[in-house]
Protein backbone atom coordinates (compact mmCIF):
# COMPACT_ATOMS: atom_id res chain seq x y z
CA UNK A 1 0.00 0.00 0.00
CA UNK A 2 1.99 3.07 -1.23
CA UNK A 3 1.14 6.16 0.54
CA UNK A 4 -0.68 8.20 -2.22
CA UNK A 5 -3.38 5.69 -1.93
CA UNK A 6 -4.05 6.28 0.97
CA UNK A 7 -3.74 9.86 1.29
CA UNK A 8 -6.14 9.93 -1.66
CA UNK A 9 -8.52 7.56 0.30
CA UNK A 10 -8.12 9.97 3.52
CA UNK A 11 -9.17 12.64 1.29
CA UNK A 12 -12.30 11.40 0.05
CA UNK A 13 -13.75 9.77 3.35
CA UNK A 14 -13.17 13.48 5.06
CA UNK A 15 -15.34 15.07 2.25
CA UNK A 16 -17.91 11.99 2.00
CA UNK A 17 -17.75 12.44 5.82
CA UNK A 18 -18.18 16.69 5.59
CA UNK A 19 -20.92 16.17 2.91
CA UNK A 20 -23.13 13.70 5.26
CA UNK A 21 -22.84 16.13 8.01
CA UNK A 22 -23.42 19.17 5.71
CA UNK A 23 -26.60 17.51 4.03
CA UNK A 24 -27.81 16.50 7.33
CA UNK A 25 -27.46 19.81 8.72
CA UNK A 26 -29.13 21.65 5.80
CA UNK A 27 -31.99 18.83 6.03
CA UNK A 28 -33.63 19.95 9.22
CA UNK A 29 -33.86 23.37 7.64
CA UNK A 30 -35.40 21.45 4.77
CA UNK A 31 -37.72 19.75 7.12
CA UNK A 32 -38.49 23.22 8.56
CA UNK A 33 -39.39 24.96 5.09
CA UNK A 34 -41.12 21.83 3.81
CA UNK A 35 -43.15 21.34 6.24
CA UNK A 36 -43.84 25.25 6.06
CA UNK A 37 -44.82 24.83 2.19
CA UNK A 38 -47.22 21.74 2.22
CA UNK A 39 -49.08 23.87 5.52
CA UNK A 40 -48.68 26.71 3.50
CA UNK A 41 -46.69 29.00 6.00
CA UNK A 42 -43.45 30.65 5.49
CA UNK A 43 -41.33 28.48 7.93
CA UNK A 44 -37.42 29.99 9.50
CA UNK A 45 -36.62 33.16 7.86
CA UNK A 46 -34.95 35.39 9.96
CA UNK A 47 -31.37 34.19 10.03
CA UNK A 48 -30.00 35.10 6.94
CA UNK A 49 -31.37 35.05 3.86
CA UNK A 50 -34.47 32.92 3.60
CA UNK A 51 -33.21 31.83 6.61
CA UNK A 52 -30.40 29.90 5.35
CA UNK A 53 -28.02 30.00 8.37
CA UNK A 54 -30.85 28.62 10.69
CA UNK A 55 -28.84 25.40 11.01
CA UNK A 56 -25.99 27.35 11.94
CA UNK A 57 -27.64 29.11 14.88
CA UNK A 58 -29.17 25.93 15.69
CA UNK A 59 -26.06 24.07 16.32
CA UNK A 60 -24.87 26.56 18.60
CA UNK A 61 -28.15 26.56 20.95
CA UNK A 62 -27.27 23.00 21.11
CA UNK A 63 -23.40 22.90 22.03
CA UNK A 64 -25.04 26.52 24.71
CA UNK A 65 -27.55 24.15 26.22
CA UNK A 66 -26.63 22.60 29.84
CA UNK A 67 -25.47 19.14 29.54
CA UNK A 68 -27.76 17.06 31.96
CA UNK A 69 -27.14 13.29 32.80
CA UNK A 70 -29.55 11.81 35.18
CA UNK A 71 -28.20 11.18 38.30
CA UNK A 72 -30.12 7.57 38.29
CA UNK A 73 -28.90 6.81 34.42
CA UNK A 74 -26.16 4.49 33.76
CA UNK A 75 -23.95 6.93 33.24
CA UNK A 76 -21.41 5.41 30.76
CA UNK A 77 -23.97 4.08 28.84
CA UNK A 78 -26.07 7.14 28.53
CA UNK A 79 -23.04 8.58 26.66
CA UNK A 80 -21.95 5.57 24.62
CA UNK A 81 -25.82 5.89 23.39
CA UNK A 82 -26.15 8.64 20.74
CA UNK A 83 -22.49 8.59 20.50
CA UNK A 84 -23.19 4.86 18.81
CA UNK A 85 -25.86 6.06 16.84
CA UNK A 86 -23.92 9.19 14.72
CA UNK A 87 -21.09 6.03 14.01
CA UNK A 88 -23.74 3.81 12.60
CA UNK A 89 -25.29 5.93 10.66
CA UNK A 90 -21.66 7.29 9.10
CA UNK A 91 -20.19 4.24 8.25
CA UNK A 92 -22.96 3.13 5.86
CA UNK A 93 -21.33 5.81 3.23
CA UNK A 94 -18.69 3.74 3.00
CA UNK A 95 -19.13 1.07 0.31
CA UNK A 96 -21.50 3.97 -1.82
CA UNK A 97 -19.99 4.51 -5.17
CA UNK A 98 -20.62 8.01 -5.86
CA UNK A 99 -19.13 8.33 -9.54
CA UNK A 100 -17.18 6.68 -11.96
CA UNK A 101 -13.35 7.25 -11.75
CA UNK A 102 -12.55 11.07 -12.34
CA UNK A 103 -9.17 12.33 -14.34
CA UNK A 104 -8.02 14.97 -11.21
CA UNK A 105 -4.49 15.94 -11.97
CA UNK A 106 -3.41 13.32 -14.50
CA UNK A 107 -4.66 10.71 -11.84
CA UNK A 108 -7.53 8.55 -12.16
CA UNK A 109 -9.72 8.52 -8.72
CA UNK A 110 -12.21 5.93 -7.63
CA UNK A 111 -15.31 7.69 -5.92
CA UNK A 112 -15.86 4.61 -4.04
CA UNK A 113 -13.96 4.19 -0.71
CA UNK A 114 -13.86 0.62 -1.13
CA UNK A 115 -15.63 -1.61 -3.17
CA UNK A 116 -16.15 -5.03 -0.68
CA UNK A 117 -17.46 -7.96 -2.19
CA UNK A 118 -20.10 -7.48 -0.05
CA UNK A 119 -21.56 -4.65 -0.42
CA UNK A 120 -24.92 -5.20 -0.03
CA UNK A 121 -24.75 -7.10 3.06
CA UNK A 122 -22.43 -4.64 4.73
CA UNK A 123 -25.05 -2.05 4.06
CA UNK A 124 -27.91 -4.35 5.35
CA UNK A 125 -25.13 -5.02 8.67
CA UNK A 126 -24.52 -1.28 9.07
CA UNK A 127 -28.72 -0.78 9.03
CA UNK A 128 -29.38 -3.66 11.76
CA UNK A 129 -26.75 -2.08 13.85
CA UNK A 130 -28.62 1.46 13.68
CA UNK A 131 -31.02 0.65 16.16
CA UNK A 132 -28.31 -0.39 19.24
CA UNK A 133 -27.88 3.79 19.61
CA UNK A 134 -31.27 3.89 20.51
CA UNK A 135 -32.06 0.78 22.96
CA UNK A 136 -28.86 1.41 24.78
CA UNK A 137 -29.25 4.92 25.19
CA UNK A 138 -32.82 4.34 26.20
CA UNK A 139 -32.34 1.84 28.50
CA UNK A 140 -29.63 3.65 30.23
CA UNK A 141 -31.68 6.92 31.05
CA UNK A 142 -33.64 4.63 33.71
CA UNK A 143 -36.89 6.21 32.13
CA UNK A 144 -39.92 4.13 31.75
CA UNK A 145 -41.14 6.42 28.63
CA UNK A 146 -37.32 5.75 27.16
CA UNK A 147 -37.34 2.20 27.61
CA UNK A 148 -40.52 1.48 26.26
CA UNK A 149 -39.40 3.86 23.48
CA UNK A 150 -36.15 1.58 23.54
CA UNK A 151 -38.47 -1.73 23.22
CA UNK A 152 -40.36 -0.59 20.47
CA UNK A 153 -37.28 0.62 18.51
CA UNK A 154 -36.22 -3.25 18.49
CA UNK A 155 -39.34 -4.98 17.49
CA UNK A 156 -39.63 -2.67 14.55
CA UNK A 157 -36.53 -2.79 13.59
CA UNK A 158 -36.23 -6.08 13.77
CA UNK A 159 -39.61 -6.71 11.80
CA UNK A 160 -38.81 -4.63 9.26
CA UNK A 161 -35.45 -5.70 8.32
CA UNK A 162 -37.18 -9.12 7.22
CA UNK A 163 -38.71 -7.58 4.46
CA UNK A 164 -35.99 -5.86 3.62
CA UNK A 165 -33.81 -8.51 3.13
CA UNK A 166 -36.46 -10.25 1.06
CA UNK A 167 -36.64 -7.60 -1.41
CA UNK A 168 -32.87 -6.82 -1.95
CA UNK A 169 -32.73 -10.88 -2.47
CA UNK A 170 -35.70 -10.59 -5.27
CA UNK A 171 -32.45 -8.00 -6.81
CA UNK A 172 -29.74 -10.04 -6.56
CA UNK A 173 -31.42 -12.85 -8.28
CA UNK A 174 -31.56 -10.28 -11.00
CA UNK A 175 -27.89 -8.46 -10.66
CA UNK A 176 -25.91 -11.78 -9.69
CA UNK A 177 -23.26 -9.89 -7.35
CA UNK A 178 -23.48 -8.29 -4.28
CA UNK A 179 -20.65 -5.46 -4.88
CA UNK A 180 -22.56 -1.93 -5.46
CA UNK A 181 -20.34 -0.46 -7.80
CA UNK A 182 -21.01 -3.58 -10.40
CA UNK A 183 -24.83 -2.91 -9.35
CA UNK A 184 -24.55 0.79 -10.36
CA UNK A 185 -22.86 -0.09 -13.35
CA UNK A 186 -24.88 -2.72 -15.06
CA UNK A 187 -27.92 -0.22 -14.71
CA UNK A 188 -25.87 1.75 -17.79
CA UNK A 189 -27.84 5.02 -19.29
CA UNK A 190 -32.00 4.44 -18.78
CA UNK A 191 -31.67 0.81 -17.86
CA UNK A 192 -32.60 1.05 -14.01
CA UNK A 193 -33.49 -1.67 -12.01
CA UNK A 194 -36.80 0.13 -10.35
CA UNK A 195 -38.41 -0.59 -13.90
CA UNK A 196 -37.51 -4.59 -13.24
CA UNK A 197 -38.00 -4.48 -9.53
CA UNK A 198 -41.12 -1.84 -8.84
CA UNK A 199 -43.08 -4.01 -6.15
CA UNK A 200 -39.30 -4.91 -4.71
CA UNK A 201 -38.38 -1.13 -4.81
CA UNK A 202 -41.89 -0.11 -2.95
CA UNK A 203 -41.08 -2.74 -0.23
CA UNK A 204 -36.97 -1.54 0.06
CA UNK A 205 -38.86 2.01 0.11
CA UNK A 206 -41.35 1.33 3.23
CA UNK A 207 -38.75 -0.54 5.31
CA UNK A 208 -36.51 2.25 5.06
CA UNK A 209 -39.42 4.55 6.50
CA UNK A 210 -39.40 2.50 8.88
CA UNK A 211 -35.87 1.51 9.98
CA UNK A 212 -34.53 5.35 9.65
CA UNK A 213 -37.96 5.79 12.39
CA UNK A 214 -39.38 8.16 10.23
CA UNK A 215 -42.92 9.34 10.10
CA UNK A 216 -45.05 7.22 9.60
CA UNK A 217 -43.14 4.64 11.39
CA UNK A 218 -42.14 6.85 14.02
CA UNK A 219 -43.50 5.30 16.99
CA UNK A 220 -40.47 5.35 19.13
CA UNK A 221 -40.52 9.16 19.47
CA UNK A 222 -43.91 9.35 19.84
CA UNK A 223 -44.68 12.17 21.44
CA UNK A 224 -48.26 12.01 22.54
CA UNK A 225 -47.79 8.63 23.93
CA UNK A 226 -43.98 8.44 25.29
CA UNK A 227 -43.08 11.89 25.86
CA UNK A 228 -39.65 12.33 23.66
CA UNK A 229 -39.63 8.71 23.16
CA UNK A 230 -35.70 7.28 23.31
CA UNK A 231 -34.28 10.93 24.27
CA UNK A 232 -36.75 12.25 26.86
CA UNK A 233 -33.53 12.43 29.28
CA UNK A 234 -31.09 13.80 26.90
CA UNK A 235 -30.26 17.53 26.49
CA UNK A 236 -27.29 19.41 24.89
CA UNK A 237 -25.53 17.87 22.16
CA UNK A 238 -25.99 14.62 23.04
CA UNK A 239 -29.99 15.27 22.18
CA UNK A 240 -28.20 16.97 18.68
CA UNK A 241 -26.01 13.48 17.94
CA UNK A 242 -29.40 11.50 17.63
CA UNK A 243 -31.58 14.10 15.89
CA UNK A 244 -28.22 14.37 13.50
CA UNK A 245 -28.37 10.54 13.71
CA UNK A 246 -31.82 10.22 12.18
CA UNK A 247 -31.00 13.10 8.80
CA UNK A 248 -27.99 11.32 8.53
CA UNK A 249 -29.49 7.54 8.08
CA UNK A 250 -32.18 9.49 5.68
CA UNK A 251 -29.34 10.65 3.62
CA UNK A 252 -27.56 7.08 3.53
CA UNK A 253 -31.06 5.53 2.76
CA UNK A 254 -31.48 7.56 0.17
CA UNK A 255 -28.32 7.23 -1.46
CA UNK A 256 -28.88 3.45 -0.87
CA UNK A 257 -32.27 3.56 -2.49
CA UNK A 258 -31.10 5.58 -5.50
CA UNK A 259 -27.83 3.58 -5.55
CA UNK A 260 -29.88 -0.22 -6.18
CA UNK A 261 -33.14 1.13 -7.75
CA UNK A 262 -32.88 4.17 -9.61
CA UNK A 263 -28.98 3.37 -11.32
CA UNK A 264 -27.07 5.93 -9.48
CA UNK A 265 -24.67 7.94 -11.35
CA UNK A 266 -25.95 6.78 -14.22
CA UNK A 267 -28.42 8.88 -16.47
CA UNK A 268 -30.29 8.79 -19.82
CA UNK A 269 -27.92 10.39 -22.63
CA UNK A 270 -24.95 9.70 -20.41
CA UNK A 271 -22.45 8.24 -23.35
CA UNK A 272 -22.93 11.53 -25.55
CA UNK A 273 -21.68 13.64 -22.38
CA UNK A 274 -19.19 10.93 -21.52
CA UNK A 275 -17.61 11.47 -25.27
CA UNK A 276 -17.83 15.11 -24.98
CA UNK A 277 -16.91 16.60 -21.76
CA UNK A 278 -14.14 14.94 -21.13
CA UNK A 279 -12.87 12.33 -18.37
CA UNK A 280 -12.77 15.51 -15.67
CA UNK A 281 -16.59 16.57 -16.12
CA UNK A 282 -18.66 14.07 -17.27
CA UNK A 283 -17.69 11.73 -14.08
CA UNK A 284 -18.68 14.98 -11.84
CA UNK A 285 -21.76 15.65 -13.70
CA UNK A 286 -22.54 12.26 -12.81
CA UNK A 287 -21.71 12.70 -9.32
CA UNK A 288 -24.05 15.93 -8.96
CA UNK A 289 -26.98 13.97 -10.65
CA UNK A 290 -26.93 11.00 -8.14
CA UNK A 291 -26.84 13.68 -5.30
CA UNK A 292 -29.94 15.67 -7.41
CA UNK A 293 -31.64 12.01 -6.97
CA UNK A 294 -30.51 11.61 -3.41
CA UNK A 295 -32.40 14.88 -2.98
CA UNK A 296 -34.92 13.97 -4.02
CA UNK A 297 -35.64 10.82 -1.95
CA UNK A 298 -34.76 13.04 1.32
CA UNK A 299 -37.73 15.16 -0.25
CA UNK A 300 -39.98 12.24 -0.61
CA UNK A 301 -39.19 11.40 3.21
CA UNK A 302 -40.40 14.72 4.07
CA UNK A 303 -43.06 15.17 1.64
CA UNK A 304 -44.31 11.56 3.81
CA UNK A 305 -43.91 12.61 6.75
CA UNK A 306 -45.65 16.00 6.66
CA UNK A 307 -48.54 14.24 4.34
CA UNK A 308 -49.42 10.63 6.20
CA UNK A 309 -50.58 10.21 9.83
CA UNK A 310 -48.64 8.36 12.44
CA UNK A 311 -49.72 4.43 12.49
CA UNK A 312 -50.92 2.90 15.48
CA UNK A 313 -48.80 0.00 16.77
CA UNK A 314 -50.86 -2.94 15.85
CA UNK A 315 -51.14 -1.57 12.76
CA UNK A 316 -47.33 -1.03 12.37
CA UNK A 317 -46.80 -4.68 13.50
CA UNK A 318 -49.87 -6.40 10.59
CA UNK A 319 -48.51 -4.28 7.91
CA UNK A 320 -44.65 -5.91 8.70
CA UNK A 321 -45.48 -9.05 9.26
CA UNK A 322 -49.21 -9.72 7.48
CA UNK A 323 -48.23 -7.07 4.22
CA UNK A 324 -44.88 -6.80 3.49
CA UNK A 325 -43.61 -9.97 4.26
CA UNK A 326 -45.60 -12.23 2.28
CA UNK A 327 -45.41 -9.78 -0.80
CA UNK A 328 -41.63 -9.91 -0.63
CA UNK A 329 -41.88 -13.43 -0.44
CA UNK A 330 -44.54 -13.60 -3.48
CA UNK A 331 -41.63 -11.10 -5.11
CA UNK A 332 -38.97 -13.52 -5.00
CA UNK A 333 -41.02 -16.20 -6.38
CA UNK A 334 -42.34 -14.26 -9.53
CA UNK A 335 -38.34 -12.57 -10.24
CA UNK A 336 -37.04 -16.51 -10.22
CA UNK A 337 -39.92 -17.91 -12.42
CA UNK A 338 -39.37 -15.06 -14.74
CA UNK A 339 -35.41 -15.23 -15.08
CA UNK A 340 -36.04 -19.17 -15.32
CA UNK A 341 -38.27 -19.17 -18.09
CA UNK A 342 -36.06 -16.66 -19.74
CA UNK A 343 -32.68 -18.72 -19.02
CA UNK A 344 -34.63 -21.62 -20.76
CA UNK A 345 -35.53 -20.04 -23.96
CA UNK B 1 1.18 -7.70 10.22
CA UNK B 2 -1.98 -10.06 9.90
CA UNK B 3 -0.58 -12.65 12.58
CA UNK B 4 -0.19 -9.82 15.24
CA UNK B 5 -3.79 -8.20 14.50
CA UNK B 6 -4.79 -11.82 15.13
CA UNK B 7 -3.15 -12.12 18.63
CA UNK B 8 -4.63 -8.65 19.53
CA UNK B 9 -7.99 -9.29 17.98
CA UNK B 10 -7.91 -12.68 20.18
CA UNK B 11 -6.76 -11.15 23.42
CA UNK B 12 -9.62 -8.56 23.22
CA UNK B 13 -11.92 -11.98 22.43
CA UNK B 14 -11.20 -13.49 25.33
CA UNK B 15 -11.36 -10.45 27.74
CA UNK B 16 -14.63 -9.89 26.45
CA UNK B 17 -15.96 -13.12 26.90
CA UNK B 18 -14.58 -13.40 30.38
CA UNK B 19 -16.59 -9.64 30.93
CA UNK B 20 -19.89 -11.30 29.47
CA UNK B 21 -19.61 -13.78 32.68
CA UNK B 22 -18.15 -11.27 35.22
CA UNK B 23 -20.07 -8.38 34.52
CA UNK B 24 -23.01 -8.42 37.19
CA UNK B 25 -25.68 -6.45 34.65
CA UNK B 26 -27.18 -8.65 32.71
CA UNK B 27 -27.48 -5.95 29.70
CA UNK B 28 -23.92 -5.55 30.38
CA UNK B 29 -23.44 -8.83 29.85
CA UNK B 30 -24.99 -8.99 26.66
CA UNK B 31 -23.48 -5.82 25.52
CA UNK B 32 -20.00 -7.50 26.12
CA UNK B 33 -21.06 -10.54 24.27
CA UNK B 34 -21.84 -7.94 21.01
CA UNK B 35 -18.32 -6.93 21.35
CA UNK B 36 -17.46 -10.74 21.71
CA UNK B 37 -18.89 -11.31 18.31
CA UNK B 38 -17.30 -8.23 16.82
CA UNK B 39 -14.54 -9.53 17.66
CA UNK B 40 -14.98 -12.82 15.79
CA UNK B 41 -16.13 -11.05 12.85
CA UNK B 42 -12.74 -9.34 12.61
CA UNK B 43 -11.62 -12.93 13.06
CA UNK B 44 -13.62 -13.78 9.76
CA UNK B 45 -12.16 -11.06 7.58
CA UNK B 46 -8.64 -12.05 8.94
CA UNK B 47 -9.21 -15.49 7.27
CA UNK B 48 -10.71 -13.87 4.43
CA UNK B 49 -14.11 -15.00 4.68
CA UNK B 50 -15.55 -12.10 4.04
CA UNK B 51 -19.14 -13.87 3.43
CA UNK B 52 -19.05 -15.23 6.88
CA UNK B 53 -17.85 -12.16 8.60
CA UNK B 54 -21.13 -9.66 7.18
CA UNK B 55 -23.70 -12.73 7.79
CA UNK B 56 -22.04 -12.99 11.50
CA UNK B 57 -21.93 -9.34 11.71
CA UNK B 58 -26.20 -9.48 10.27
CA UNK B 59 -27.00 -12.34 12.20
CA UNK B 60 -25.64 -12.58 15.14
CA UNK B 61 -24.80 -8.95 15.97
CA UNK B 62 -27.89 -7.01 14.19
CA UNK B 63 -31.14 -9.57 14.91
CA UNK B 64 -29.88 -12.23 17.53
CA UNK B 65 -28.54 -9.84 20.34
CA UNK B 66 -30.71 -7.23 19.61
CA UNK B 67 -33.50 -10.01 20.33
CA UNK B 68 -31.52 -10.90 23.51
CA UNK B 69 -31.15 -7.18 24.58
CA UNK B 70 -35.14 -6.88 23.74
CA UNK B 71 -36.06 -9.24 25.87
CA UNK B 72 -33.49 -8.83 28.67
CA UNK B 73 -35.33 -5.67 28.93
CA UNK B 74 -38.64 -6.32 28.47
CA UNK B 75 -38.08 -8.56 31.81
CA UNK B 76 -36.28 -5.56 32.57
CA UNK B 77 -34.02 -7.55 35.26
CA UNK B 78 -32.56 -6.03 38.41
CA UNK B 79 -30.71 -7.20 41.29
CA UNK B 80 -33.64 -7.20 43.57
CA UNK B 81 -35.89 -9.48 41.42
CA UNK B 82 -32.61 -12.25 40.94
CA UNK B 83 -34.20 -15.27 42.47
CA UNK B 84 -31.98 -16.88 45.35
CA UNK B 85 -30.44 -20.05 44.56
CA UNK B 86 -30.74 -22.66 47.02
CA UNK B 87 -27.17 -24.03 48.18
CA UNK B 88 -28.30 -27.46 46.17
CA UNK B 89 -27.88 -25.63 42.41
CA UNK B 90 -24.57 -23.70 44.13
CA UNK B 91 -22.88 -27.11 44.72
CA UNK B 92 -23.92 -28.60 41.47
CA UNK B 93 -22.49 -25.99 39.69
CA UNK B 94 -19.35 -26.02 41.80
CA UNK B 95 -19.06 -30.04 40.49
CA UNK B 96 -19.45 -29.07 36.97
CA UNK B 97 -17.21 -26.69 37.34
CA UNK B 98 -14.78 -28.24 38.19
CA UNK B 99 -15.67 -30.87 35.78
CA UNK B 100 -15.00 -28.90 33.29
CA UNK B 101 -11.35 -27.48 34.70
CA UNK B 102 -10.07 -31.00 34.84
CA UNK B 103 -11.55 -31.53 31.14
CA UNK B 104 -9.77 -28.56 30.09
CA UNK B 105 -6.66 -29.33 31.91
CA UNK B 106 -6.73 -33.18 30.41
CA UNK B 107 -6.98 -31.73 26.62
CA UNK B 108 -3.94 -29.26 27.05
CA UNK B 109 -1.98 -31.91 28.79
CA UNK B 110 -2.82 -34.08 25.00
CA UNK B 111 -2.16 -30.83 22.61
CA UNK B 112 0.85 -30.06 21.03
CA UNK B 113 1.58 -27.11 18.42
CA UNK B 114 0.03 -28.32 15.40
CA UNK B 115 1.44 -27.11 11.64
CA UNK B 116 -1.01 -24.74 10.49
CA UNK B 117 -3.48 -25.56 7.83
CA UNK B 118 -2.97 -24.22 4.53
CA UNK B 119 -6.14 -24.38 2.48
CA UNK B 120 -5.90 -25.20 -1.34
CA UNK B 121 -8.18 -22.52 -2.47
CA UNK B 122 -7.58 -19.26 -0.45
CA UNK B 123 -10.77 -17.93 -1.76
CA UNK B 124 -12.93 -20.18 -0.47
CA UNK B 125 -14.84 -17.93 2.09
CA UNK B 126 -15.54 -15.45 -0.73
CA UNK B 127 -19.40 -15.35 -2.05
CA UNK B 128 -19.45 -16.90 -5.34
CA UNK B 129 -17.29 -20.15 -4.06
CA UNK B 130 -19.18 -20.47 -0.86
CA UNK B 131 -22.37 -20.27 -2.80
CA UNK B 132 -21.07 -23.02 -5.48
CA UNK B 133 -20.21 -25.53 -2.75
CA UNK B 134 -23.30 -24.86 -0.89
CA UNK B 135 -25.18 -25.65 -3.90
CA UNK B 136 -22.88 -28.34 -5.68
CA UNK B 137 -21.68 -30.87 -3.11
CA UNK B 138 -23.09 -30.05 -0.39
CA UNK B 139 -26.95 -29.49 -1.79
CA UNK B 140 -28.60 -31.68 0.74
CA UNK B 141 -27.13 -31.34 4.04
CA UNK B 142 -27.77 -27.55 3.44
CA UNK B 143 -31.55 -28.29 2.28
CA UNK B 144 -32.04 -30.50 5.13
CA UNK B 145 -30.23 -27.89 7.70
CA UNK B 146 -33.22 -25.51 6.42
CA UNK B 147 -35.81 -27.72 6.84
CA UNK B 148 -34.90 -28.15 10.53
CA UNK B 149 -34.95 -24.26 10.95
CA UNK B 150 -38.52 -24.45 9.67
CA UNK B 151 -39.44 -26.76 11.89
CA UNK B 152 -38.15 -25.14 14.77
CA UNK B 153 -39.66 -22.06 13.74
CA UNK B 154 -43.16 -23.33 13.35
CA UNK B 155 -42.90 -25.20 16.58
CA UNK B 156 -42.07 -21.71 18.17
CA UNK B 157 -45.03 -20.12 16.87
CA UNK B 158 -47.23 -23.37 18.11
CA UNK B 159 -45.76 -23.53 21.57
CA UNK B 160 -46.39 -19.39 21.72
CA UNK B 161 -49.90 -20.12 20.15
CA UNK B 162 -53.01 -19.83 23.05
CA UNK B 163 -55.56 -22.45 23.05
CA UNK B 164 -58.61 -20.76 21.37
CA UNK B 165 -61.06 -22.41 24.07
CA UNK B 166 -58.36 -20.64 27.21
CA UNK B 167 -58.07 -17.23 25.13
Amino acid sequence: MDTGFIIEKFILVVVIFAISLVIAMYSTYAERKVAAFLQDRLGPDRAGPFGILQPLADGVKMFMKEEIIPTTSNRWLFIVGPGLALLCACIGTAVIPWGTPVLIAGKTVSLQVTDINVGVLYIFGVVSLGVYGVMIGGWASNNKYSLLSAIRAASQNISYEIAMGLSIIALLLMTNTLSLKEIVAQQHGFNWNVWYQPLGFLIFMVCSFAETNRAPFDLPECETELIGGYHTEYSSMKLGFYLFAEYINMFVSSAVMATLYFGGYNYPGMDWIAAHWGPTWAPLFGTAIFFGKIVFFIFFFMWVRWTIPRFRYDQLMNLGWKGLIPLAIANIIITGVVIAIIEKF
Amino acid sequence: MSTQVFYFVATLSILFSLMVIFAKNPIHSVLYLILTFFTFTVHYVLLNAQFLAVVNFIVYMGAIMVLFLFVLMLLNLNKDTEPSKSPLIKIVGVIAGGCLIVTLIGSLKAASISSPLILKNPGLGLVENLGKELFGPFLLPFELSSLLLLAAMVGAVLLSKRDEVEA
